[in-house]
């Protein structure tokens, strides 16, 4: 297709494969921040819940991915990345005990601003895939991100009305 | 007139009558050993506080003392009959425990003073804590069981005039999934549902409802449908042997947690097999694409696996709610305190959408309530909503209750939804929040994981006020304790879940120097001097009719209208259903008629949440989903309980309640034959299980969970395999230990866990993995638990039958038709 002294530019089919393979990445991440977020804060009943429940979407995601990613010859992990379970309970052992401190709050700000942005990225990687598919007419890959997309802006969603519920106590009476 | 025993019969003498017949008159009445009606003063008319059926009563007065209660025949609600729990509870008024004097902590110990010393330590700490770390270190939590007038006045004293959004009711435990599934579908508070249906319908459901213990009266009146001519077909999702599952046509009996499941493929089956009233949906609901591609999924032998419950079972049920033609729904605490809770409650909803059934005789939702007073918490905005539905997160709203108050919108804290009461237990957990004002309620039993909140509420830097009518375990925990008066001895007026106003006068006054919540709210505001902006003082009443003629303005052109009621109105004849005012001067008895909501963008109380995060939906996206204020139908996906059986922890514990005792048992525990009844906590597993370790009836286990233990006699019941059932009835306060356990605890809530549902964010108390062991053979004795209800032994032989004997007769008068005439 180009000269041989010319760069190589990936195909077109390659490029959707780069772009499966960034929201492969991404979509991990996502994952992780949740877990790292759930676990940071144990004694924040509703968010320890609730970002395990969100974070299954992103595993999900994760493996539909990798499933789809193999019609376009990629060979991507279907089981999302885990943090070791030890590290994990460490962490939720620190957050009971820091529990009864108001100052964490801060942190959980910090930690809500982070998995929005991180969220925010998936978004994005999704929107790109989504108008790729649409522009190729690759129907599966469209189903995929009309399935997946709108769970990630319900995550994106989450950070945000947490956001907004706790920052004001976190701030003005902390 | 006959006698019977109540605490044997619970729902009393059956008076049969068929479909689309008036229910008819029992009076049922109970006064004082030895008295008959001639020798009552008088009779004091009222309605029943100790659940939340709201059934219309006549309180008699003997000397100044209550000596008894009787059934009003004219009140819509009961025509007549009262349960057990009203027949004798009201003995507890007059205990000699009662507070009478305020109390405060010297030296670690709560002493006796005045109401002076008490309301300026009271007002003194507020207004520091105003001064140094600003509203939000100030915190209000009520209950389901106080008066309108006190709720609305609570509320505007917290948002209106201290600021502060941290204000709820332990109506947040029993009734704010109920809410919450009402604004999803409809975005608004306000049942759909008559109490009426109930002599209409050809299909009941009861999904997680144990009507016949909750509602005993209500219960009464399914039953008399049932011995009529036509009864209606009963189905009861419940994964107890119930009475209602007793009296069922199919009952369902799921894995605890999994309700959304089976609710998605109960629809599911409705529409494949097309029972849906396409007519009714295009013109009168938005989202029905979304629903069926989520239910595809959700197929009868997935949720067959999920639940554990027979596919034929299930595609039974939704052939039989496919097929009605009057098909009534009510909802209680097997969805509201499960997994998933407002997304399983919403699906019953749906199921009324899509089958075109609301608005029309028979064709009713009741999401229930658990508390008498619980839809005045929600209407008053003593919780966590904004007074009269108005919609916190529109502003033309929040202005409009500025008006109202007279105050700047500025200061109502508007910014984010009113605290919910588990998040400001957080907020005392991690010090933001230094003051916390309990009003009749008692979370260091109520609320799940009692070490945590002992812990929470025994901590140094906080001011607790506990404003109550006995010593509870939380006041045991106060730095001030407040005596207030009950039902009885105060005037107001209380709503129930059919949105019937009933008026309570007072009959007698209250012990010692016991004074009512109103008058104590009252003098609090004074006291922190709150004013309008117009200098005048922000609370403009202080009689209880002056406070309802206040609310009234309030609820001036919101879906909870009150204007056309007073309070002469409520005397003498039955109680009124909201929205009562100039176009429906008698009330209303059935809303969503003809497909109109109240659910327009610019007019309803709630955008809605996302029913798996929590997030609410915004002004923009709500106008985008339904601009011309239709119903929603809402589907949502299954997730998985969050605490599933592991090898240590085999059993799946459910928390709930016994017909004969009320919340904490502070009046009922206080009511000797409702106390002889169920006096002391059990433990029920299923047979199966009880064969399997060896267990026999009256064993004495020790149930733990990863937050503590409860050692309780064993009562076989026909309970789910694989569960377990602990009554959350039963805390402290007659024990050695007064506020805690002192070895082994009782309280089913040492055991939950921490964590709600992020919609309604009401705590799950029937889903927690737990582990059993006998610790004690039964050595001949039973459970202490009642054979007349859910907990009744599989084996009838094997335990004497619940009886209340001579103490326990009440009178039942059958108005024939002769007598009538």
């Amino acid at each position: 297709m180009s000269g041989s002294s010319a760069p190589r530019r990936p195909s077109r089919g390659t490029r959707i494969g780069m772009a499966i393979e960034e929201l492969h990445r991404s979509e991990n991440d996502l994952a992780g921040a949740l877990l790292n977020l759930s676990d940071q804060q144990k004694a924040n009943h509703e968010i320890f819940y609730v970002a395990r429940d969100v974070a299954r979407w992103s595993q999900e995601h994760v493996r539909r991915l990798a499933e789809i990613g193999r019609d376009h010859d990629l060979e991507l992990d279907p089981e999302p990345e885990d943090e070791t379970a030890l590290l994990s309970r460490l962490k939720q052992k620190t957050s009971e005990l820091t529990g009864r401190f108001h100052e964490p709050g801060l942190l959980l700000l910090a930690d809500l601003r982070h998995l929005h942005r991180v969220a925010a990225g998936v978004s994005l990687d999704w929107e790109v895939l989504a108008q790729t598919a649409q522009a190729m007419r690759d129907v599966e890959l469209l189903e995929l991100a009309e399935d997946c997309h709108p769970q990630t802006l319900r995550q994106m969603r989450w950070a945000n009305a947490q956001v907004k519920e706790t920052a004001a106590q976190i701030m003005v009476t902390g | 007139m006959g006698r019977t025993d109540r605490i044997a019969e619970p729902w009393g003498t059956r008076t049969p009558y068929g479909p689309g017949e008036e229910w008819p008159v029992r009076v049922d009445s109970f006064l004082a050993d030895g008295l008959t009606p001639q020798d009552v003063d008088r009779w004091v008319q009222s309605a029943t506080i100790l659940h939340s059926n709201g059934d219309g009563l006549d309180i008699a007065v003997k000397d100044e003392q209550i000596v008894g209660v009787r059934g009003r025949a004219v009140d819509r609600v009961n025509h007549g009959r009262l349960g057990p729990k009203d027949l004798y509870g009201w003995q507890a008024n007059s205990s000699p425990d009662r507070l009478t004097k305020p109390l405060i902590r010297r030296n670690g110990e709560l002493v006796e003073t005045d109401w002076e010393t008490a309301m300026s330590a009271v007002a003194n700490r507020t207004k520091e804590l105003l001064a140094e770390r600003g509203p939000s270190s100030i915190a209000f939590y009520t209950t389901g069981q106080l008066f309108l007038e006190e709720y609305y006045t609570l509320g505007l004293i917290a948002h209106g005039g201290i600021g502060t959004s941290h204000v709820d009711g332990n109506t947040r435990l029993c009734t704010a999934t109920a809410a919450a599934a009402l604004k999803e579908s409809f975005a608004s508070d306000g049942q759909p549902g008559s109490y009426t249906d109930i002599d209409h319908a050809d299909v009941i459901c009861l999904y997680g409802h144990n009507m016949a213990e909750t509602q005993t009266v209500l219960w009464s009146r399914i039953l008399d449908r049932l011995s009529g001519p036509n009864p209606p077909k009963v189905i009861c999702v419940d994964p107890r042997q119930t009475p209602v599952a007793d009296s069922a046509t199919i009952h369902l009996a799921p894995r605890p947690g999994t309700n959304v499941m089976l609710m998605n493929a109960l629809l599911h089956e409705i529409l494949e097999q097309d029972w849906v009233d396409h007519d009714y949906i295009d013109a009168h609901a938005v989202g029905f694409d979304e629903l069926e591609k989520m239910l595809k999924d959700y197929s009868t032998e997935r949720a067959a696996e999920v639940c554990g419950v027979p596919a034929e079972q299930l595609r039974e049920a939704a052939r039989l709610i496919g097929t009605s033609e009057r098909l009534m729904s009510t909802v209680l605490q097997g969805f509201y305190q499960s997994h998933q809770a407002t997304a399983a409650a919403v699906q019953v909803n749906n199921i009324h959408i899509v089958r075109g059934m609301l608005g029309k005789p028979g064709c009713g939702v009741l999401q229930m309530n658990g508390q008498p007073t619980a839809q005045n918490t929600r209407e008053a905005g003593a919780d966590g909503d904004l007074a009269g539905f108005r919609n916190w997160s529109n502003d033309s709203h929040v202005k409009d209750l500025a008006k109202v108050w007279n105050i700047d919108p500025m200061d109502i804290p508007h910014y984010t939804a009113p605290t919910h009461a588990m998040q400001i237990m957080r907020y005392v957990e991690d010090g933001s929040v230094r003051f916390l004002y309990v009003s009749a309620t008692n979370p260091a039993v109520s609320m799940p994981e009692l070490a945590r909140m002992r812990s929470i509420l025994s901590q140094d830097r906080l001011f607790l006020v506990v404003q109550d009518i006995f010593l509870s375990e939380t006041a045991q925990l106060a730095d001030v304790v407040l005596p207030a008066a009950t039902w009885g001895e105060k005037t107001g007026t209380f709503t129930n879940v059919d949105r019937t106003v009933h008026l309570s006068e007072k009959a007698v006054d209250p012990p010692g120097e016991a004074r009512s919540d109103l008058d104590i709210f009252v003098d609090y505001a004074r006291r922190l001097d709150l004013r309008d902006k117009d200098g005048e003082p922000l609370v403009k009443w202080t009689t209880p009719e002056q406070a309802f003629e206040g609310w009234k303005e309030c609820s001036r052109g919101r879906p909870c209208d009150y204007t056309g009621i007073t309070y002469d109105k409520l005397r003498g004849g039955s109680g009124i259903q909201w929205p009562c005012n100039d176009e429906h001067p008698d009330g209303t008895e059935r809303i969503y008629v003809d497909g109109k909501f109240w659910s327009d963008p610019e007019y309803c109380e709630s955008y809605g949440r996302d029913l798996v995060t929590g997030a609410p939906v915004s002004p923009t996206e709500y106008k985008a989903l339904n601009p011309q204020g239709k119903a929603v139908l809402k589907a949502a996906e299954y997730l998985p309980p969050h605490e599933l059986p592991s090898e240590d922890y085999p059993f799946q514990l459910i928390t709930g309640r016994t017909l004969y005792h009320f919340h904490t048992r502070t009046k009922t525990g206080r009511a000797p034959q409702l106390q002889a009844a169920a006096p002391d906590v059990w433990v029920e597993a299923s047979a199966v299980d009880a064969a399997e370790h060896g267990w026999q009836e009256g064993d004495v286990l020790r149930v733990t969970t990863p937050r503590g233990e409860v050692t309780a006699r064993l009562r076989i019941s026909g309970i789910r395999e694989g569960s377990l059932f602990l009554p959350f009835h039963y805390g402290y306060w007659d024990t050695s230990g007064g506020d805690h356990p002192t070895d082994s605890g009782r309280a089913a809530n040492e055991l939950t866990l921490t964590d709600w549902d992020p919609a309604s964010k009401q705590p799950i108390f029937k889903t927690a993995a737990a582990a059993a062991t006998r610790v004690e053979a039964s050595q001949g004795r039973a459970a202490p638990a009642p054979t007349t209800t859910a907990s009744r032994p599989v084996d009838p032989a094997s335990v004497p039958p619940t009886t209340g004997g001579d103490a326990a007769l009440a009178e039942e008068q059958i108005q024939t038709e002769e007598v009538a005439r």
